[in-house]
Protein backbone atom coordinates (compact mmCIF):
# COMPACT_ATOMS: atom_id res chain seq x y z
CA UNK A 1 0.00 0.00 0.00
CA UNK A 2 2.99 2.63 1.19
CA UNK A 3 4.36 1.60 -2.22
CA UNK A 4 1.22 2.28 -4.12
CA UNK A 5 0.94 5.79 -2.56
CA UNK A 6 4.83 6.48 -3.86
CA UNK A 7 3.42 5.65 -6.84
CA UNK A 8 0.55 7.78 -6.82
CA UNK A 9 2.76 10.79 -5.39
CA UNK A 10 5.61 10.45 -7.97
CA UNK A 11 3.53 10.25 -10.92
CA UNK A 12 1.51 13.23 -9.87
CA UNK A 13 4.61 15.31 -8.87
CA UNK A 14 6.46 13.95 -12.42
CA UNK A 15 3.30 15.10 -13.84
CA UNK A 16 3.24 18.77 -12.45
CA UNK A 17 6.94 19.45 -12.70
CA UNK A 18 6.81 18.43 -16.58
CA UNK A 19 3.85 20.75 -16.75
CA UNK A 20 5.58 23.48 -14.68
CA UNK A 21 9.17 22.81 -16.91
CA UNK A 22 6.88 24.07 -20.28
CA UNK A 23 5.52 27.17 -19.14
CA UNK A 24 9.56 28.36 -17.79
CA UNK A 25 11.87 26.64 -20.17
CA UNK A 26 13.30 29.24 -23.02
CA UNK A 27 10.80 28.71 -26.26
CA UNK A 28 14.16 28.06 -27.77
CA UNK A 29 14.02 24.19 -26.53
CA UNK A 30 11.57 23.63 -29.06
CA UNK A 31 13.19 25.20 -32.31
CA UNK A 32 14.30 22.08 -33.08
CA UNK A 33 11.96 20.04 -35.58
CA UNK A 34 13.18 16.88 -34.65
CA UNK A 35 12.68 17.96 -30.61
CA UNK A 36 8.95 19.01 -31.54
CA UNK A 37 8.21 15.79 -33.47
CA UNK A 38 9.06 13.10 -30.81
CA UNK A 39 7.57 15.08 -28.31
CA UNK A 40 3.95 15.03 -30.41
CA UNK A 41 4.57 11.29 -31.29
CA UNK A 42 5.80 10.07 -27.67
CA UNK A 43 1.73 10.48 -26.80
CA UNK A 44 0.88 8.64 -30.24
CA UNK A 45 3.28 5.64 -29.34
CA UNK A 46 2.94 5.29 -26.05
CA UNK A 47 -0.97 5.36 -25.82
CA UNK A 48 -1.28 3.05 -28.76
CA UNK A 49 1.29 0.52 -26.75
CA UNK A 50 -0.87 0.46 -23.60
CA UNK A 51 -4.11 0.14 -25.53
CA UNK A 52 -3.02 -2.60 -27.08
CA UNK A 53 -1.24 -4.21 -23.83
CA UNK A 54 -4.37 -3.86 -21.79
CA UNK A 55 -6.52 -5.13 -24.92
CA UNK A 56 -4.35 -8.75 -25.79
CA UNK A 57 -1.80 -9.68 -22.68
CA UNK A 58 -2.43 -10.61 -19.16
CA UNK A 59 0.47 -10.33 -17.12
CA UNK A 60 3.42 -12.22 -19.43
CA UNK A 61 1.15 -13.80 -21.28
CA UNK A 62 -1.25 -13.30 -24.59
CA UNK A 63 -4.98 -13.86 -23.68
CA UNK A 64 -7.60 -13.09 -26.16
CA UNK A 65 -11.03 -11.81 -24.46
CA UNK A 66 -13.43 -11.95 -26.56
CA UNK A 67 -15.77 -9.44 -24.53
CA UNK A 68 -12.82 -7.49 -24.36
CA UNK A 69 -12.11 -7.58 -27.75
CA UNK A 70 -15.38 -6.62 -28.92
CA UNK A 71 -15.81 -3.96 -26.53
CA UNK A 72 -12.53 -2.14 -28.18
CA UNK A 73 -14.16 -2.82 -31.70
CA UNK A 74 -17.33 -1.05 -30.45
CA UNK A 75 -14.92 1.68 -29.41
CA UNK A 76 -13.69 1.75 -33.32
CA UNK A 77 -16.72 2.11 -34.42
CA UNK A 78 -18.32 4.74 -32.22
CA UNK A 79 -14.83 6.69 -33.32
CA UNK A 80 -15.40 6.17 -37.05
CA UNK A 81 -18.66 7.37 -36.26
CA UNK A 82 -17.26 10.38 -34.65
CA UNK A 83 -19.02 9.62 -30.99
CA UNK A 84 -18.06 12.11 -28.35
CA UNK A 85 -15.18 10.76 -25.94
CA UNK A 86 -17.62 9.55 -23.12
CA UNK A 87 -20.10 8.04 -25.55
CA UNK A 88 -16.96 5.90 -27.00
CA UNK A 89 -16.17 4.59 -23.39
CA UNK A 90 -20.00 4.11 -22.97
CA UNK A 91 -19.91 1.68 -25.70
CA UNK A 92 -17.24 0.28 -25.29
CA UNK A 93 -17.74 -0.78 -21.79
CA UNK A 94 -21.39 -1.59 -22.12
CA UNK A 95 -20.34 -4.09 -25.49
CA UNK A 96 -18.07 -6.06 -23.04
CA UNK A 97 -20.65 -5.99 -20.23
CA UNK A 98 -23.46 -7.06 -22.63
CA UNK A 99 -21.74 -10.11 -23.88
CA UNK A 100 -20.52 -11.39 -20.23
CA UNK A 101 -24.21 -10.80 -19.17
CA UNK A 102 -24.82 -13.38 -22.26
CA UNK A 103 -22.37 -15.89 -21.20
CA UNK A 104 -19.40 -14.83 -23.73
CA UNK A 105 -16.35 -15.04 -22.07
CA UNK B 1 -35.91 37.99 -38.39
CA UNK B 2 -33.19 36.37 -40.69
CA UNK B 3 -30.39 38.65 -39.20
CA UNK B 4 -31.02 39.97 -35.09
CA UNK B 5 -28.80 41.71 -33.91
CA UNK B 6 -25.40 40.07 -34.27
CA UNK B 7 -23.33 41.40 -31.98
CA UNK B 8 -23.71 39.74 -28.52
CA UNK B 9 -22.20 42.33 -25.66
CA UNK B 10 -18.96 40.85 -25.15
CA UNK B 11 -18.30 38.98 -28.38
CA UNK B 12 -14.85 37.94 -27.19
CA UNK B 13 -15.78 36.65 -23.43
CA UNK B 14 -19.02 34.60 -23.97
CA UNK B 15 -17.79 31.99 -26.57
CA UNK B 16 -14.50 31.39 -24.16
CA UNK B 17 -16.31 30.41 -21.33
CA UNK B 18 -19.15 28.55 -23.64
CA UNK B 19 -16.55 26.87 -24.84
CA UNK B 20 -14.34 26.00 -22.26
CA UNK B 21 -17.09 25.12 -19.20
CA UNK B 22 -18.98 22.84 -22.35
CA UNK B 23 -15.80 20.83 -23.22
CA UNK B 24 -14.79 20.48 -19.40
CA UNK B 25 -18.13 18.72 -18.38
CA UNK B 26 -18.09 16.58 -21.42
CA UNK B 27 -14.60 15.44 -20.52
CA UNK B 28 -15.08 15.68 -16.73
CA UNK B 29 -17.46 13.40 -16.25
CA UNK B 30 -15.40 10.75 -17.65
CA UNK B 31 -13.51 11.34 -14.45
CA UNK B 32 -16.51 8.40 -12.89
CA UNK B 33 -14.38 5.83 -15.40
CA UNK B 34 -10.96 6.76 -14.12
CA UNK B 35 -12.62 6.97 -10.64
CA UNK B 36 -14.09 3.51 -10.91
CA UNK B 37 -11.03 1.83 -13.21
CA UNK B 38 -8.52 2.92 -10.73
CA UNK B 39 -10.52 1.12 -7.64
CA UNK B 40 -10.88 -1.84 -9.79
CA UNK B 41 -6.82 -2.20 -10.51
CA UNK B 42 -6.41 -1.97 -6.74
CA UNK B 43 -5.75 1.39 -5.73
CA UNK B 44 -7.73 2.89 -2.81
CA UNK B 45 -10.78 5.81 -3.08
CA UNK B 46 -8.06 8.55 -1.70
CA UNK B 47 -5.43 7.32 -4.16
CA UNK B 48 -7.63 7.68 -7.20
CA UNK B 49 -8.51 11.25 -6.02
CA UNK B 50 -5.27 11.93 -4.97
CA UNK B 51 -4.38 11.28 -8.92
CA UNK B 52 -6.93 12.86 -10.44
CA UNK B 53 -6.47 16.34 -7.23
CA UNK B 54 -2.73 16.29 -7.92
CA UNK B 55 -1.52 14.64 -11.05
CA UNK B 56 -4.59 15.66 -13.05
CA UNK B 57 -4.19 14.41 -16.44
CA UNK B 58 -5.96 11.14 -17.69
CA UNK B 59 -4.02 9.33 -19.69
CA UNK B 60 -1.14 9.06 -16.90
CA UNK B 61 -3.79 8.05 -14.52
CA UNK B 62 -5.45 5.65 -16.63
CA UNK B 63 -1.80 4.24 -17.53
CA UNK B 64 -0.80 4.00 -13.63
CA UNK B 65 -4.10 2.37 -12.92
CA UNK B 66 -3.53 -0.11 -15.55
CA UNK B 67 0.09 -1.04 -14.71
CA UNK B 68 -1.13 -1.71 -11.28
CA UNK B 69 -3.75 -4.09 -12.43
CA UNK B 70 -1.52 -5.99 -14.29
CA UNK B 71 0.47 -6.53 -11.20
CA UNK B 72 3.52 -4.70 -12.79
CA UNK B 73 6.28 -3.18 -11.16
CA UNK B 74 5.29 0.40 -9.55
CA UNK B 75 8.49 2.00 -11.09
CA UNK B 76 8.13 0.62 -14.65
CA UNK B 77 4.39 2.22 -13.93
CA UNK B 78 5.28 5.53 -12.76
CA UNK B 79 7.77 5.79 -15.28
CA UNK B 80 5.10 5.36 -17.80
CA UNK B 81 2.80 7.62 -16.82
CA UNK B 82 4.98 10.27 -16.35
CA UNK B 83 6.26 9.88 -19.92
CA UNK B 84 3.04 10.13 -21.06
CA UNK B 85 2.98 13.53 -19.47
CA UNK B 86 5.51 14.56 -21.50
CA UNK B 87 3.29 16.12 -24.11
CA UNK B 88 1.80 18.53 -21.84
CA UNK B 89 5.32 20.29 -21.77
CA UNK B 90 5.15 21.22 -25.25
CA UNK B 91 1.91 22.48 -24.54
CA UNK B 92 3.29 24.49 -21.58
CA UNK B 93 5.39 26.13 -24.32
CA UNK B 94 2.92 26.88 -26.19
CA UNK B 95 0.55 28.27 -23.73
CA UNK B 96 3.41 29.96 -21.81
CA UNK B 97 3.49 32.77 -25.10
CA UNK B 98 -0.19 33.33 -24.94
CA UNK B 99 -1.48 32.90 -21.05
CA UNK B 100 1.83 34.89 -19.98
CA UNK B 101 1.47 34.03 -16.14
CA UNK B 102 3.82 34.85 -13.58
CA UNK B 103 4.61 33.92 -10.53
CA UNK B 104 2.24 32.17 -7.99
CA UNK B 105 0.02 32.49 -11.09
CA UNK B 106 2.30 30.03 -13.25
CA UNK B 107 2.62 27.33 -10.42
CA UNK B 108 -1.18 27.58 -10.49
CA UNK B 109 -1.63 27.58 -14.16
CA UNK B 110 0.90 24.72 -14.57
CA UNK B 111 -1.71 22.21 -13.41
CA UNK B 112 -3.90 23.51 -15.64
CA UNK B 113 -1.98 22.67 -18.85
CA UNK B 114 -3.44 19.21 -20.52
CA UNK B 115 -5.04 18.52 -23.70
CA UNK B 116 -8.15 19.84 -23.24
CA UNK B 117 -7.03 23.53 -22.11
CA UNK B 118 -4.49 24.01 -24.89
CA UNK B 119 -7.09 22.94 -27.88
CA UNK B 120 -9.64 25.50 -26.03
CA UNK B 121 -7.10 28.11 -25.46
CA UNK B 122 -5.33 27.87 -29.11
CA UNK B 123 -8.67 27.60 -30.92
CA UNK B 124 -9.50 31.30 -29.53
CA UNK B 125 -8.86 34.34 -31.82
CA UNK B 126 -6.80 36.68 -29.46
CA UNK B 127 -5.07 36.07 -25.89
CA UNK B 128 -7.38 37.99 -23.99
CA UNK B 129 -9.91 35.45 -24.88
CA UNK B 130 -7.47 32.53 -25.08
CA UNK B 131 -7.00 33.18 -21.38
CA UNK B 132 -10.41 33.22 -20.47
CA UNK B 133 -10.75 29.80 -22.13
CA UNK B 134 -8.35 28.64 -20.53
CA UNK B 135 -9.40 29.55 -16.97
CA UNK B 136 -13.33 28.36 -17.62
CA UNK B 137 -11.90 24.79 -19.08
CA UNK B 138 -9.91 24.54 -16.18
CA UNK B 139 -11.66 25.39 -13.64
CA UNK B 140 -14.38 23.40 -14.87
CA UNK B 141 -12.75 20.31 -15.84
CA UNK B 142 -10.84 20.27 -12.73
CA UNK B 143 -13.94 20.48 -10.73
CA UNK B 144 -16.45 18.13 -12.97
CA UNK B 145 -13.11 15.59 -13.49
CA UNK B 146 -12.54 15.55 -9.23
CA UNK B 147 -15.97 15.25 -8.41
CA UNK B 148 -16.44 12.19 -11.11
CA UNK B 149 -13.17 10.34 -9.91
CA UNK B 150 -14.65 10.51 -6.66
CA UNK B 151 -18.72 9.09 -7.52
CA UNK B 152 -16.41 6.19 -9.71
CA UNK B 153 -14.48 5.69 -6.93
CA UNK B 154 -16.86 4.95 -4.38
CA UNK B 155 -19.43 3.15 -6.48
CA UNK B 156 -16.75 1.05 -7.85
CA UNK B 157 -16.64 -0.64 -4.71
CA UNK B 158 -20.48 -1.27 -4.44
CA UNK B 159 -20.71 -3.04 -8.17
CA UNK B 160 -19.29 -6.19 -7.43
CA UNK B 161 -16.73 -7.57 -10.60
CA UNK B 162 -15.28 -4.82 -12.64
CA UNK B 163 -15.04 -7.19 -15.34
CA UNK B 164 -19.47 -7.81 -15.59
CA UNK B 165 -19.28 -4.03 -16.15
CA UNK B 166 -16.82 -4.09 -18.54
CA UNK B 167 -14.62 -1.90 -17.23
CA UNK B 168 -11.49 -3.35 -17.98
CA UNK B 169 -11.88 -1.80 -21.46
CA UNK B 170 -12.59 1.31 -20.13
CA UNK B 171 -8.41 2.18 -20.04
CA UNK B 172 -7.95 0.41 -23.78
CA UNK B 173 -10.81 2.14 -25.47
CA UNK B 174 -9.72 5.73 -23.54
CA UNK B 175 -6.18 5.61 -25.01
CA UNK B 176 -7.70 5.03 -28.08
CA UNK B 177 -9.77 7.81 -28.26
CA UNK B 178 -7.27 10.39 -27.31
CA UNK B 179 -4.94 9.28 -30.16
CA UNK B 180 -7.63 9.00 -32.89
CA UNK B 181 -7.39 12.62 -34.04
CA UNK B 182 -3.87 12.25 -34.36
CA UNK B 183 -4.41 9.13 -36.05
CA UNK B 184 -6.11 10.34 -38.77
CA UNK B 185 -3.61 13.62 -39.40
CA UNK B 186 -1.14 11.50 -40.69
CA UNK B 187 0.62 8.04 -42.08
CA UNK B 188 3.38 8.65 -39.87
CA UNK B 189 1.16 8.93 -36.92
CA UNK B 190 -0.42 5.47 -37.77
CA UNK B 191 2.68 3.70 -38.48
CA UNK B 192 4.21 4.73 -34.87
CA UNK B 193 1.01 3.64 -33.24
CA UNK B 194 1.53 0.27 -35.01
CA UNK B 195 4.70 -0.14 -34.51
CA UNK B 196 4.72 1.06 -30.64
CA UNK B 197 2.21 -1.12 -29.88
CA UNK B 198 3.98 -3.97 -31.96
CA UNK B 199 7.13 -3.55 -29.98
CA UNK B 200 5.28 -3.47 -26.98
CA UNK B 201 3.06 -6.69 -27.30
CA UNK B 202 6.52 -8.40 -28.89
CA UNK B 203 8.32 -7.48 -25.75
CA UNK B 204 5.68 -8.04 -22.97
CA UNK B 205 6.61 -12.22 -22.28
CA UNK B 206 10.27 -11.07 -21.61
CA UNK B 207 10.65 -8.23 -20.05
CA UNK B 208 8.93 -6.52 -16.63
CA UNK B 209 5.65 -5.47 -16.78
CA UNK B 210 5.24 -1.88 -17.51
CA UNK B 211 8.44 -1.79 -19.18
CA UNK B 212 7.48 -2.90 -22.80
CA UNK B 213 5.15 0.67 -22.96
CA UNK B 214 7.90 2.78 -22.12
CA UNK B 215 10.12 0.79 -25.30
CA UNK B 216 7.23 1.81 -27.46
CA UNK B 217 8.74 5.39 -27.05
CA UNK B 218 11.16 4.25 -29.73
CA UNK B 219 8.98 3.64 -32.37
CA UNK B 220 8.32 8.03 -31.60
CA UNK B 221 11.95 8.19 -31.83
CA UNK B 222 12.15 6.38 -34.99
CA UNK B 223 9.38 8.81 -36.62
CA UNK B 224 10.85 11.65 -35.36
CA UNK B 225 14.28 10.84 -37.02
CA UNK B 226 12.64 9.20 -39.83
CA UNK B 227 13.44 11.58 -42.87
CA UNK B 228 9.81 13.72 -43.70
CA UNK B 229 8.49 12.94 -46.86
CA UNK B 230 5.72 15.53 -46.94
CA UNK B 231 7.12 18.09 -45.77
CA UNK B 232 10.49 19.73 -47.32
CA UNK B 233 13.18 20.46 -45.35
CA UNK B 234 14.75 23.30 -47.22
CA UNK B 235 12.92 26.40 -47.92
CA UNK B 236 12.73 25.44 -51.63
CA UNK B 237 12.61 27.99 -54.04
CA UNK B 238 9.38 27.20 -55.19
CA UNK B 239 7.11 29.17 -53.57
CA UNK B 240 3.65 27.95 -51.68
Amino acid sequence: MTGVWIAVLATAAGCYALKLAGLTVPQRVLASPRVRRFAELVPVALLAALSAVQTATSGHTFALDPARLAGLGAAVVALLLRAPFLLVIVAAAGTAAALRAAGIT
Amino acid sequence: MSAPTRVPASPSQARPVRDGVSLGLAVGVSGLAFGAAAVSSGLSVWQACALSLLAFTGASQFALAGVIASGGSLLAGTAGAILLGSRNTLYGLRLADVLRPRGARRMLTALGVIDETTAVSLAQPDPIAARTAFTATFCCLYLTWNLATLAGALGAGRIGSPQSFGLDVVGPAAFLALIWPRLRAGRTERLVATVGAAVALGTTPLLPIGVPVILAATAALAGALAPQQSVPQQSAPEAS
